[in-house]
């Protein structure tokens, strides 16, 4: 140890959730696993800490991976920092019944092993609240729509990576408008080599550049389910 | 009477503008085939990994070499950039490799098609992957800093296939080598240029 190093359990709430950012920003598993705890004794909610001291913190990271400062190895040490703290979070966010925003069933699609990005997003949008059930990679048609028949999400989210596996969303889709399902579910798409236009081509509701722009997109379609409902109800 | 007097026959000037991961195997190509009116040109290997930076890049350079040649040929696949890279080379009036990447055409569109899902959960070397190894991957994916990184990359995949452009045994046991630092099986295959070869041949 470093004999600057900083005693996390000295520093004020304010100081600690600032220098949880930093250990977050410089992928420091163990520090944040401290943070939280210690946090947690100082009778912060889970859900606080959460959005505060990690969910803030990673979206630093985001950023500064999105303007090209930080790079793929970097945000993965800072994710599995995340992922750390929320670990010890998430049973008692469920106990002290955290909000629930609503959910989403993600996955890479069919052909594709990429899954980084995927894992990124949805760490990020169940760190905003949302229920969020992982297919994993390799997705097809009946997977997602076993998940779909399953979970009932408000949102389906799709990841491809490869130019060769984008076009295989376009068959999801197709599919959910078979099936009659399409209109009751939010289909969010990303992945690098995508775009808006693609997007709108294949016939999903939107796509999303990172993961902070689809938890974003993600709150805004629930809200416009809520207000629908809320209209039909009128 | 002018083109007498102007030595031997004036050959249409064709520039490739290529990946710098192909160079060394576009040049041995063009020697092979005494292809000596094509010149090559390389943007950086390394926009790989910022993969939307390439149909910018790619324009600029092909801007740049309007009115020296008589024709510019592109010796990139789609590369990650999603249909981008083609839209530039529709504007711009020039073609492209076929295929989405470097590991279908080495192994000939068909072939890498036919393969289907069998090799869903295989990384692919080529002769220049496993030369840039250490750069390309392991410091690319700042395995070198981060060893702890190797799950969040390589958890999902069984498989190193090395497709080979030169049969060299030190190319072959540095792959295999390659292969055992990722923790993987490893498999190699001879595929030569691929349709790498055609392609500029027929320009
Ligand atoms: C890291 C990486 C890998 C890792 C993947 C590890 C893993 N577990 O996923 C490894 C090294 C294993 C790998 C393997 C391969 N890769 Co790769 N890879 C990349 C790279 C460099 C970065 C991708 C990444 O993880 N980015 C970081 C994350 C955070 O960003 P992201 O994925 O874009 O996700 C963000 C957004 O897009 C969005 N998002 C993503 N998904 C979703 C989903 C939803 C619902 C929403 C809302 C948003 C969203 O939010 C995310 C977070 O901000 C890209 C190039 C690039 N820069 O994109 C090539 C790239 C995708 N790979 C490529 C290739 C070719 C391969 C290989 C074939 C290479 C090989 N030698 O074998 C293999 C695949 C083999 C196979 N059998 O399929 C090509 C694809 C080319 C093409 N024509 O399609 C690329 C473009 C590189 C290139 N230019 O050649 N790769």
């Amino acid at each position: 140890m470093a004999q600057d190093d900083i005693i996390l359990a000295d520093l004020d709430d304010a100081a600690l959730v600032q220098q949880m950012h930093e250990d977050l920003y410089d992928g420091l598993k163990e520090e944040i696993e401290q943070g939280v705890m210690i946090l947690l004794g100082r009778t912060w909610t889970p859900y606080k800490v959460l959005t505060e001291a990690l969910v803030e913190g990673m979206r630093i990271v985001g950023e500064d991976f999105r303007d090209g400062i930080l790079f793929v190895p970097e945000v993965l040490m800072s994710a599995n920092a995340m992922k750390a703290g929320m670990k010890i979070l998430r049973p008692l966010l469920v106990e002290t019944g955290a909000p629930r925003v609503g959910k989403m069933v993600i996955g890479t699609v069919k052909g594709d092993i990429h899954d980084i990005g995927k894992n990124l997003v949805a760490m990020m949008l169940e760190g905003a609240g949302f229920e969020v059930v992982d297919l994993g990679i390799n997705t097809d048609v009946d997977k997602f729509l076993k998940a779909i028949d399953e979970h009932q999400p408000d949102l389906l989210g799709m990841s491809a990576l490869l130019t060769t596996t984008m076009p295989y969303m376009k068959v999801v889709i197709e599919t959910l408008k078979e099936k009659g399902i399409r209109d009751k579910i939010s289909v969010l798409v990303g992945g690098a080599p995508l775009n808006e236009e693609f997007a709108r081509a294949i016939g999903a509701d939107a796509y999303c550049r990172d993961a902070a722009v689809a938890v974003e997109t993600a709150k805004d379609f629930i809200k416009r389910k809520h207000n629908q409902r809320s209209g039909a109800d009128a | 009477m002018l083109a007498q007097s102007a030595g031997p026959p004036i050959q249409p000037r064709i520039l490739i503008l290529a990946c710098g991961a192909l160079a060394r195997e576009i040049l041995a190509v063009l020697a092979a085939d005494q292809l000596d009116h094509i010149e090559l040109q390389c943007l950086p290997a390394s926009l790989h990994n910022r993969p939307h930076e390439i149909p910018g890049q790619v324009r600029s350079a092909l801007r740049q070499a309007r009115g020296r040649y008589e024709r510019v040929f592109v010796g990139y696949g789609d590369c990650g950039t999603g249909g981008q890279l083609d839209a530039v080379l529709a504007e711009e009036g020039a073609a492209r490799l076929p295929g989405p990447h470097c590991y279908a055409f080495y192994s000939g569109a068909e072939q890498f098609a036919a393969r289907g899902d069998q090799d869903m959960r295989t990384f692919y070397l080529t002769d220049f992957l496993v030369r840039q190894f250490d750069v390309l991957v392991i410091e690319g994916l700042g395995l070198d800093r981060h060893p702890e990184l190797r799950d969040a990359y390589f958890q999902n995949y069984r498989t190193v296939a090395y497709l080979s452009q030169i049969e060299d045994p030190i190319l072959l046991s540095d792959a295999r080598h390659a292969a055992d630092r990722l923790g993987l099986a490893f498999e190699h295959r001879h595929v030569g240029y691929g349709d790498l070869e055609a392609a500029l041949a027929g320009l």
